[in-house]
């Protein structure tokens, strides 16, 4: 890519990029950590949704976390691991987006974003060998080819593009077991909404450090979809009442939705 | 051995300066003016793909006239300049005091230093809530700031088209209003050819980056 138009490069030949620092203790204890993370598609384009909870060895460090962000117009990015270098990902990847289209005068392709994005993760190796590793998700809607799309990362940088739906963080295996029976391709967005409450519930249910809907406080989780119209983040009060309806049918069926055996789906 | 002519300063900032005004003159007029709903960005220029206009920031918005090549890299510098202050910092942290410095700087150091001063002038704005909060700058080619309430109107033969402009437009128009002057300021004896105009605007309201180009659709719908 044209080094002129990278913001990244920029910042680093300004030697302003933060760069690695060594640490001698277990990195879990000293910086929060975020959990999970669920990015699903739909008819209509991609969803993505996160928990609230960011934990530091076994205490909870933060209730109300955001995890789940536009990066720019049309995509979103997820973060799982350690937060604060995550979410200094998450503020510079915004900006390299920005910059890009701002000295370019066009946006980039889905996959140039993608990436790009894996190209900055790699620069945080040295951290993640030491523990403060970051995992993000990305997920957009490509105009070029009219359907959402999801890429999952590895540490050291390595992108994989996801079919239908993918999770990272803590609690990823429970959300994604939910997933793969509740799940999709020809679903709508609010069917993709319900079963991403679900699946962040089933995380939640088993895994510890992955937070479940807070009634009592009324924090719930944060819902981004993106479509042919861009970037939307799902109203809050909506996700409150979705939240709250699909507690009341726990209460009934502790597990969940039951897929059926044989064939189709069961997602009342 | 030769020996060099002496010329005095004044003799050699004379020329450059002619030198520069010449290269301005030669080329169309861009106008950025202050509407009720939105910060206007008119420039006469018939290419698609080279912009005399550009986004900086959220609420700030850059134009130029001169030579391409020139204007763009300050461009580019500019959106740097801001980028780098809004991630070190934060992005209110942005003004248009800060980025009109700079160009004032550069271009005035380069206008002293260099064989041959860059022939453009720069135009920044910054929107407010209110068209009377709206900051607008003019940047000569020689690093002169000027800071102007309304309008501003550069390149080609502004005299002409800024007092067109003065005649037919005042502060408090509506956007319609804005681009219908702007228009008429720069063609005054044609019809407007809607394929050679570059228009954008800065949205008073609105969420973070406020910077959007009119399609052509939308200019020939709101010249009517």
């Amino acid at each position: 890519m044209n080094p002129e138009s990278s913001f990244a490069a920029h910042l680093q030949s300004q030697g302003k990029l933060p760069s690695a620092i060594s640490m001698g203790t277990s990195p879990e204890h000293l910086a929060p950590h975020g959990t999970t993370i669920v990015s699903l598609r739909h008819a209509e384009g991609v969803l993505m949704a996160g928990d609230r909870r960011a934990t530091m060895g076994n205490f909870i460090a933060q209730r109300d976390i955001q995890k789940v962000f536009p990066a720019d117009t049309y995509s979103l990015i997820g973060i799982a691991g350690s937060a604060g270098i995550a979410l200094e990902l998450v503020r510079l990847f915004q900006v390299e987006l920005e910059h890009y289209e701002k000295i370019e005068g066009t946006a980039l392709s889905l996959n140039g974003k993608a990436n790009r994005l894996s190209s900055l993760l790699r620069s945080n190796l040295g951290l993640a060998m030491q523990g403060l590793a970051v995992v993000p998700l990305f997920a957009g809607f490509d105009s070029n080819l009219n359907i959402g799309r999801i890429f999952s990362y590895d540490v050291t940088g390595g992108r994989y593009e996801e079919h239908d739906f993918f999770a990272v963080g803590s609690g990823s295996q429970f959300a994604r077991g939910a997933l793969k029976k509740i799940n999709a391709l020809d679903q709508s967005e609010d069917e993709a909404i319900a079963a991403a409450i679900e699946a962040l519930f089933d995380a939640a249910d088993d895994d510890s450090a992955t937070g479940g809907p807070d009634i009592s406080r009324g924090i719930f989780p944060v819902i981004y979809t993106a479509g042919p119209q861009g970037v939307r983040e799902i109203a809050s009060d909506r996700i409150a009442q979705l939240s709250q309806e699909m507690l009341l049918r726990r209460s009934v069926e502790p597990n969940g939705p039951r897929a059926h055996l044989t064939n189709g789906r069961d997602r009342t | 051995m030769s020996m060099p002519y002496y010329v005095s300063p004044e003799q050699i900032i004379a020329d450059k300066a002619e030198f520069a005004r010449k290269g301005i003159a030669r080329g169309r007029s861009v106008i950025v003016a202050s509407a009720t709903d939105a910060i206007y960005f008119i420039a006469d220029n018939p290419s698609r793909a080279l912009h005399k206009i550009g986004e900086i920031y959220d609420r700030i918005g850059f134009a130029a006239v001169g030579r391409y090549n020139e204007f763009e890299n300050l461009r580019v510098a500019g959106v740097r300049l801001a980028d780098t202050r809004g991630y070190s910092y934060d992005r209110t942290d942005v003004t248009v005091r800060t980025i009109a410095n700079a160009y004032a700087q550069t271009l005035g150091s380069i206008f002293i230093e260099a064989a041959k001063p860059f022939e453009v002038e720069i135009a920044v704005a910054q929107v407010g809530d209110t068209p009377n909060q709206d900051q607008l700058y003019r940047i000569s080619f020689d690093g002169s700031v000027h800071d102007q309430a309304g309008f501003i109107c550069m390149g080609g033969d502004s005299e002409t088209v800024g007092n067109h402009m003065e005649q037919n437009w005042k502060i408090g128009a509506s956007g319609q209003d804005t681009l219908k002057a702007a228009v008429n300021a720069l063609f005054p004896e044609t019809k407007p050819d809607i394929t050679s105009l570059e228009v954008a605007t800065l949205s008073r309201t609105g969420e973070g980056r406020c910077f959007s180009r009119s399609s052509a659709e939308e200019i020939a719908k709101l010249l009517g």
